[in-house]
């Protein structure tokens, strides 16, 4: 993993924002212009499948009010969040799977921080599952991403409006697509009393 | 003094619970499994909670031959068209049995995504709540519809 | 000139185990593109979860591949117990591990089971469902439900193995055995059944790591991925199983290597009833012996000296346990478990333990960060990706669904292939709507 960072460190300069993690939790933070470049990179360096693509959005993240102090020295004490630099993130997870031995992987993950206004490019030709979790990374987030202009929404409606997993959308607001029927059979007024 | 029961009242309501009868135990379900109360519907209807006992072993995948349309597990936004659609396929008579929590209010999910309970859609006439309910409360709520049946007045 | 028209299978269709619409472009019987509409049971899971405190977001994760619940119950409280840095004991892991294969073998016996039936093969799926009841009473006595278990708890589980229970699982193994050997008699030398199988629908190796497609699909196309063995969470390192791998990747080799990962399950399940450490653990230094019932009377009424001491014996299927049941099940964290009830009753620093976790505002908290595990589902790796703010409630809860990615290669599969094939490949992959959707 090491020798990997070196390589894209060298390759790419300060557009590799950062590095966390090891072994299997490894995670590259790449600035957003150069990602598909740097998942391009990695695709031929053997990272042969993309296990998931997903987003979190950061609106309000560190402005936690309460922090209890602790009560028990195992509690965890207090911490300072600091806000993300931007408001969502893209993650990459990847996976280096060798199709004959099938046993050993290298995983990694690339965080991407994402304006909201901001679209990425896609890698739907680079790995072929991407479409759809682009589309949902769409409905779900509004991230759109570029080459893609007629992204449809996969899990909701096209009628719905709003991406539902922003922090800025309210969990019960309900947009309903079907009317009941108008005049519908009443129940039948002439059963008797039901004994359970 | 003895209310007089005239011969033609005496005769339709016999006739009435003669189709009542018949109708019960004949019933035809069009399962309109979408989620987890799906598993319990499965377990209801094979060999260790016979439903076929009750003359409901017969799942018409049809809605133009079902009479019961049992709607089984969460319905969403997205899905509460097709539901409405079926129902509307179906011929009088016709009976909704909204078999799991989430089709009676909508469960714990209260949210943006799913229709808090099917009778606003639909009319309903045994509800089967549960998460997921046990199939003897499955077996209940079919013997409660079957009593339903029974005692109303021919349609 | 091409002649081809569109043909809708719609949501709600006899041989689609829940609700999916499959928009086919036919020529004549042959399928020459299929596009795949999901998300009609988009319940907003990942929603929820960021609504409701840590613990609370299990009964969320019953339902999303509800055929095994445990699996998922156990892959969260993983990446939750990761990113808190909690180590659970060992007679925890030998029951996680236990409940997870039980929760695989009723995936597997409801898909083989479900998929037969869809090509006719009615017997079959009446005998797996009986085996498929045996395991359902077992799990009830486990966790207290059949299908929506919420078994795990971030730290530990819920409660410990009722007596009896062993047996019980024996005899129900046994009933499965006998289950699955039936319906291979009648399936897997069946004329009928390798002719509508055999060669249909099939999924190369290169186009399953493509699609990130894992699990028995992926094993069935010939590659030997299994996170059990990949990356050992729980026992798995010290369980001796086999993997079965397919050759061709048609539906017939995903037939038979369910069917045989049903036979490994049962081996696994068996070895963690004989190898998990007993328990409840007689804890030191607590003598006195005393009713659960009494212990809590005496604990509302205030007369703690007499308790602190105190070793309950109660059921060990409550959750509310006492020192000697909780030392097995759950880790000790005072952060993130529940203290034992003599403490919470007895003395004024378990009381606060006690109120640390449950009170609004306290909670378990772990650490600001991310953590993501993958666990081997019924389906293929299933992960949880976590993040915390460090409040009582996740920042965000990511499941990544094998199904999804399953059905993200469907199209690939029945194209070229006959009508009829499609519900005979759709069988064999198992989707699972409440997985695909959340």
């Amino acid at each position: 993993m090491k020798i990997l960072l070196e390589t894209l460190r060298a390759e790419f300069g300060p557009a590799i924002l950062g590095f966390r993690g090891e072994g299997d939790d490894s995670v590259v933070t790449v600035e957003q212009s150069i990602s598909h470049k740097v998942l391009v990179r990695l695709k031929e360096g053997g990272f042969n499948m993309l296990a998931d693509l997903t987003c979190v959005d950061y609106l309000g993240y560190g402005t936690l009010k309460t922090r209890p102090a602790p009560s028990h020295p195992d509690r965890p004490a207090i911490w300072t969040i600091e806000p993300y630099p931007t408001r969502f993130k893209l993650v990459y997870r990847l996976m280096a799977l060798d199709a004959d031995s099938g046993l050993a992987g290298l995983r990694m993950a690339v965080d991407v921080p994402v304006r909201a206004e901001n679209i990425s490019r896609s890698v739907k030709e680079l790995w072929l599952n991407a479409d759809w979790l682009e589309r949902e990374v769409w409905d779900m987030f509004g991230i759109g991403f570029d080459d893609r202009p007629d992204i449809r929404r996969i899990l909701l409606y096209p009628e719905f409006k709003g991406h539902p997993l922003r922090k800025d959308y309210p969990i019960r607001k309900r947009q309903p697509l079907a009317r009941p029927r108008p005049k519908a059979a009443e129940q039948t007024p002439d059963s008797e009393p039901l004994r359970p | 003094m003895t209310p007089e029961i005239k011969a033609p009242d005496f005769l339709l309501t016999r006739l009435d619970a003669a189709v009542g009868w018949a109708r019960k135990y004949s019933l035809f379900q069009y399962p309109f499994v979408t989620a987890c109360c799906g598993m319990e519907f499965m377990s209801a209807a094979c060999a260790h909670y016979d439903m076929d006992r009750f003359g409901a072993g017969f799942p018409r995948f049809s809605p133009r031959q079902a009479d019961v349309l049992m709607v089984v597990g969460t319905i969403s936004q997205k899905m509460a068209p097709v539901l409405l659609r079926i129902h509307e396929q179906m011929a009088d008579p016709k009976w909704v049995v909204a078999f799991g929590v989430c089709t009676c209010t909508g469960g714990f999910y209260d949210d943006y995504a799913t229709v808090q309970g099917i009778d606003t859609l639909l009319p309903v006439d045994v509800y089967i709540p549960g998460c997921p309910p046990r199939p003897e409360a499955v077996l209940q709520g079919i013997m409660l519809l079957q009593q339903k049946i029974q005692t109303e007045k021919r349609r | 000139m091409k002649r081809s028209y569109f043909l809708n299978m719609g949501p709600a269709h006899p041989a689609m185990h829940g609700v999916i619409r499959l928009v086919l472009e036919l020529d004549g019987e042959r399928v020459l593109d299929a596009q795949a509409e999901i998300g009609y049971l988009h319940r907003a899971f990942e929603k929820h979860a960021e609504d409701v405190v840590w613990n609370n977001v299990i009964p969320w994760t019953d339902r999303l591949n509800y055929v095994s619940p445990l699996i998922n119950n156990t892959g969260y409280c993983l990446a939750v117990e990761k990113l808190l840095g909690v180590e659970t004991p060992e007679r925890c892991r030998y029951l996680r591990t236990l409940s997870c294969e039980l929760s695989r073998l009723t995936d597997h016996l409801t898909c083989v089971g479900a998929s037969a039936m869809e090509l006719g093969a009615f017997t079959v799926f009446l005998y797996l469902m009986k085996a498929r009841e045996v395991l359902y009473f077992c799990v009830d006595r486990l966790t207290g439900a059949r299908i929506t278990t919420s078994y795990t708890r971030v730290g530990g589980v819920k409660a410990d193995l009722p007596a009896g229970l062993e047996e019980e699982l024996r005899a129900a193994f046994r009933q499965v055995r006998e289950s699955v050997k039936d319906a291979d008699a009648l399936l897997t030398r069946n004329r009928i059944f390798m002719d509508r199988l055999r060669g249909v629908g099939v999924l190369s190796k290169e186009t399953a790591i493509a699609y990130g497609i894992t699990g028995p699909m992926l094993r069935a196309s010939g590659v030997p991925y299994d996170v059990r063995r990949s990356r050992p969470y729980l026992v798995y390192d010290r369980m001796d199983f086999e993997i079965p791998v397919g050759s061709q990747g048609d539906n017939y080799d995903r037939y038979l290597v369910r069917l045989a990962e049903i036979e490994q399950s049962l081996r696994i399940a068996e070895q963690c009833l004989e190898q998990m450490p007993p328990g409840p653990v007689c804890a030191e230094g607590y003598e006195a012996p005393m009713p659960a019932a009494r212990m809590a009377d005496l604990g509302k009424k205030g007369d703690i000296r007499a308790l602190i001491n105190a070793k309950s014996e109660g059921d060990p299927v409550l959750e509310g346990s006492g020192r000697a049941q909780k030392a097995g099940i759950s880790a000790d964290a005072p952060a993130a478990v529940l203290p034992p009830k003599e403490e919470a009753y007895g003395s004024i620093e378990g009381l606060m333990r006690h109120f640390e976790i449950v009170m609004w505002d306290r909670g378990i908290r772990p650490p600001p960060g991310e953590a993501y595990l993958p666990i081997e589902g019924g389906n293929g790796e299933l992960g949880f990706h976590i993040v915390s703010d460090g409040g009582e409630k996740p920042w965000r809860v990511r499941v990544r669904p094998p199904c999804f990615f399953n059905m993200a290669g469907l199209h690939e599969m029945i194209k070229g292939g006959s009508l009829a094939d499609v519900v005979a490949t759709f069988g064999s992959i198992n989707m699972i709507a409440g997985e695909l959707d959340r």
